[in-house]
């Protein structure tokens, strides 16, 4: 598979989730955990395009693949736009939900350049932040679209 | 030159880009060589008495190094109450009596995960099922099972507040009501769940990486229930998965990968998993109110009895802090000529139960201010004006308790009242409802018997100007090192750039007791500050010596110019009178200490925060659901440090207590709670979220630093209060069992209208 633009041949018992080979194999702990049952959204990556819980994915059903994680985001060192947005508006506080949060956040404007506030919500509805109520969230994404960047420090 | 040159001026958290990259390693992240991977075995009994454990079997298992029970362990009753030896109750590793369901009695460490958990199913534990008692209002009944022996119907703590003569006050009445209310649990649901990698290495010294709010807290405690020397145990705690009031005590991840440490001299690593985090780890403390309040017919307040029951679960915890601060906080924020309170925790064979952001504040307010808003239609007073006429206000002293300098509720008040009138007339099922509501800057309290001051504060200057700075604090996401960086930067009068953060490990940063009660700013900050003052002072002599001012003048450093106040343009670059005092110091770099310690500060806490909230919500009729129509926030934290940690902070402990006030909750059957996952356990999401708009009432705090307060906890406070009083107004139901759900306001309705066929 195909992972951040570098090819990969791995070997996967193949009970092996995605979100364990990208993070036990390949060192690609950017991708959370944070429960058991598909709920929360924090293993989300972009797999042929569109956003999947690595928890509930196959690592085998990812042969070929071509995945997206957030250490794939910045490449080079750069933020990407929406990453400067959530970094100018506090969109994050712990941090531990943002990877996914920053996945969602990224197919949503893809799909949708210009979302509204309702298509905002519903793009992260499966991702489960409990630090920032969202609303942060919101503007980020909603800025990053807009492509305004606050200029803030000085 | 501008007042100030950092503070008040929105900077990203410096740990932001890690975050943001996924280059910010989690203690969930951790991999050493050699590592184990540990697993815990818990009670299915909420009360049993442990006849035999049979390890062979799981011991047997081919990948398994070690499994250990109570019998491997010292075997000592730990508590974070230090002080008080019949507090501390819990072995953590059960050796003979089990008291909740999810209590650990033994732990696995394997070559992974699987075979851990393959190996928990081979452990055989013979028990003897006792009774078990699941209320507090059942368990403090003579003759119910008794958990502990040293508490007699099940009483583990007791408080009692009062001040004034409160029969008397209530004999002057008007008006008496009398209320019962119940406030249910919550869970913290940290994305990250408790977790820890534990190290011990054959020249015994223990390193422990882990998830907390605390490294100082879990260094000592690991130290005292292991039998090892407080220095040799290491906590590194680099990030945080978030807290919220669930990591500063000693936990089951800690202790059992520490003692299967120690066993096999590897590194054992234990994840708890989300269900683990649900049955086994602390949560907000349930309460039974009962209120009876005595008011004039002006709406004047004269006197308020309270009495508390409190779910205290299984054991001690955090509970009696929290059984004081709900009695506390049940009279904030506004003046009570007399006020009398017994609170009384009661254990239970339920999950124990303890702090949560809030800290028996959100309890408290919740019934409190669902009562004032019935005084206020009892007297056909509006709600804003009963609020009003009974507020705190600067100078007021709390008889006996605490000393309030800076208070902006009045300011908030008339903000709230201007939004409130902007809204216009509310369309049918619809309402506004207010809170009011207060916090502390971190507590006075020393349980925990700490010889330490409650934060310090180390600087080092380097030669090339790049300010390290060690502090003791825990950031587990509200931005404390953002915060610390600039106050930092703003005392000595360099940039956020030029500071180095160091924090989350013991054998680096000195003693901080931890990010709990909204210490961090005004304590860890007033440390920081005094650290860089003096840092400033040393460099200043330096700076004299150079610039030879006359005696009259004084000099500042500020935006990385040292320079004399009345000349600004006169002066010298910061990074050249730095490498002056390092070669004139004989090649030392600037290094100095700053501490705090409140004293004189009254019972609670050196300083607090006020506020007033706004919910409006739809009550559909028909299926008694809410919607969070806005949540409108007035705020008064002193000088603000950090606008962009500020706003997250308060629109996040605004999300949680809308959680708390309508969709979460922790159903149980005979002690097992029955939603332990994330698809049952309903957190708000973003579709549910409503804008969240705040008001900032700025005032001086004369004990913060720059005039700082708390500014990320006391927000949890008003919000089921507010949104109880919203529904009060929509639908004439007052619900005073939390949480809010539609069962209940759909029998309140259906209630209501079979009282009113029966009236007509």
């Amino acid at each position: 598979m195909t992972v951040n633009g570098q090819f990969y041949e791995v070997y996967a018992n193949p009970k092996r989730l995605l979100v364990e080979v990208l993070r036990d194999e390949l060192g690609l702990t950017g991708t959370k955990r944070a429960c058991d049952t598909a709920s929360c959204g924090a293993c989300t990556v972009i797999l042929n395009g569109l956003t999947v819980k690595s928890c509930s994915v196959l690592a085998v059903q990812a042969q070929d693949a071509v995945i997206t994680t957030v250490e794939g985001l910045a490449p080079g060192g750069r933020l990407s736009p929406l990453q400067q947005s959530f970094l100018d508006h506090g969109a994050y506080q712990c941090g531990f939900c943002t990877p996914g949060m920053l996945i969602s956040a990224t197919v949503l404007l893809q799909e949708k350049p210009n979302p509204n506030r309702r298509e905002i919500q519903e793009g992260i509805h499966g991702n489960l932040c409990r630090c920032t109520g969202y609303n942060s969230i919101i503007r980020a994404i909603s800025a990053a679209a807009s492509g305004e960047q606050r200029q803030e420090g000085q | 030159m501008t007042k100030y040159s950092v503070i008040n001026i929105p900077h990203h958290n410096i740990d932001g880009i890690a975050k943001l990259t996924g280059s910010a390693a989690y203690t969930f992240d951790v991999k050493l060589p050699q590592m184990l991977h540990g697993k815990i075995l818990r009670s299915r009994l909420p009360h049993a008495r442990i006849l035999s454990i049979d390890t062979s079997k799981a011991e047997r298992l081919t990948g398994v190094h070690a499994v250990v029970t109570g019998k491997d362990t010292l075997g000592i009753k730990q508590g974070i109450w230090r002080r008080y030896k019949e507090l501390c109750d819990e072995e953590i590793l059960a050796r003979s009596t089990v008291r909740y369901v999810g209590e650990p009695v033994a732990a696995v460490a394997a070559v992974d995960e699987d075979t851990a958990e393959e190996a928990l199913e081979l452990i055989e534990v013979e028990y003897e099922p006792l009774p078990a008692v699941f209320e507090p209002l059942q368990a403090i009944k003579e003759g119910a099972p008794q958990l502990h022996d040293h508490a007699e119907r099940n009483i583990n703590v007791t408080r009692h507040i009062e001040w004034g003569d409160v029969d008397e006050a209530f004999s002057r009445a008007d008006h008496i009501r009398e209320d019962w209310f119940r406030c249910s649990s919550q869970h913290h649901v940290c994305m990250e769940t408790h977790c820890a990698v534990s190290s011990y290495s054959p020249d015994k010294k223990l390193t422990v990486w882990t998830s907390t709010q605390s490294h100082y807290y879990i260094q000592v405690l690991l130290s005292w229930v292991l039998g090892l020397r407080e220095g040799d145990v290491r906590v590194i705690s680099r990030y945080t998965g978030g807290g919220f009031g669930s990591k500063f005590e000693l936990d089951s991840a800690q202790f059992c990968s520490a003692v299967l440490s120690m066993k096999l001299f590897r590194p054992v690593k234990i994840v708890l998993t989300r269900e683990e985090e649900f049955q086994a780890t602390k949560r907000r403390t349930p309460m039974f109110y009962y209120l009876r309040t005595g008011i004039t017919k002006e709406g004047k307040f004269l006197a308020k009895e309270a009495r508390v029951f409190t779910e205290g679960g299984a054991y001690t915890s955090m509970g009696a802090t929290c059984l004081y601060l709900t009695g506390f906080f049940q009279a904030f924020p506004y003046v009570w000529p007399a006020y009398r309170y017994d609170g009384y925790r009661v254990y239970t064979n339920t999950a124990p139960t303890s702090a949560m952001r809030g800290f028996g504040a959100p309890q408290a307010t919740f019934c409190a201010e669902s009562q004032i808003e019935l005084l206020a239609k009892d007297l056909g007073i509006d709600s804003l004006e009963i609020r009003r006429k009974n507020a705190m206000y600067p100078g007021y002293e709390v008889p006996g308790q605490a000393w309030i300098q800076s208070c902006g509720l009045s300011g908030c008040l008339d903000k709230i009242e201007e939004w409130i009138r902007s809204r216009g007339t509310m369309p049918p099922n619809r309402g506004i409802g207010i809170a009011a509501y207060g916090f502390m800057s971190g507590g006075i309290f020393n349980w925990f018997d700490t010889p330490y001051a409650f934060s310090t504060a180390v600087i080092k200057i380097n030669v090339d100007g790049k300010v390290h700075l060690y502090v003791g604090s825990q950031d587990m996401g509200q931005g404390s090192n953002t915060t610390m960086a600039m106050i930092c930067a703003e005392e000595l009068g360099v940039a956020v750039e030029d500071i180095c953060v160091h924090m989350g490990d013991t054998d680096v940063c000195p003693v901080d007791v931890g990010a709990w009660g909204s210490r961090e700013t005004l304590m860890q900050g007033n440390a920081v500050k005094s650290a860089a003052a003096e840092a400033k002072r040393q460099l200043l002599e330096f700076a004299a010596a150079q610039l030879a001012p006359n005696i009259v003048y004084d000099l500042d450093i500020k935006n990385r110019w040292v320079h004399l106040i009345a000349r600004p343009e006169r002066g010298l670059s910061y990074y050249d009178v730095v490498k002056a005092a390092v070669r004139g110091k004989d090649g030392q770099p600037i290094v100095t200490t700053g501490h705090y310690t409140p004293h004189r500060k009254g019972m609670i806490s050196p300083a607090y925060s006020f506020g007033v909230q706004a919910v409006e919500a739809d009550v559909d009729p028909e299926t008694g659901k809410i919607t969070l129509v806005n949540c409108v926030t007035a705020h008064d934290c002193g000088q603000v440090i950090n606008p962009i940690a500020l706003e997250g902070q308060l629109e996040g402990a605004m999300a949680q207590a809308a959680g708390y006030g309508f969709t979460e909750d922790l159903p149980m059957d005979k002690g097992k709670i029955l939603n332990p996952n994330l698809s049952d356990y309903k957190v708000l999401r973003a579709t549910e979220m409503p804008e969240s708009r705040v008001f900032e009432v700025e005032t001086y705090e004369p004990e913060g630093p720059f005039g700082a307060k708390e500014a990320g906890e006391g927000l949890t406070n008003p919000t089921a209060g507010a949104l109880a009083n919203a529904v009060f107004h929509a639908t004439g139901v007052s619900i005073k069992n939390l949480p809010i759900t539609p069962e209940k306001v759909l029998n309140a309705l259906q209630e209501k209208k079979r009282q009113e066929a029966a009236g007509s």
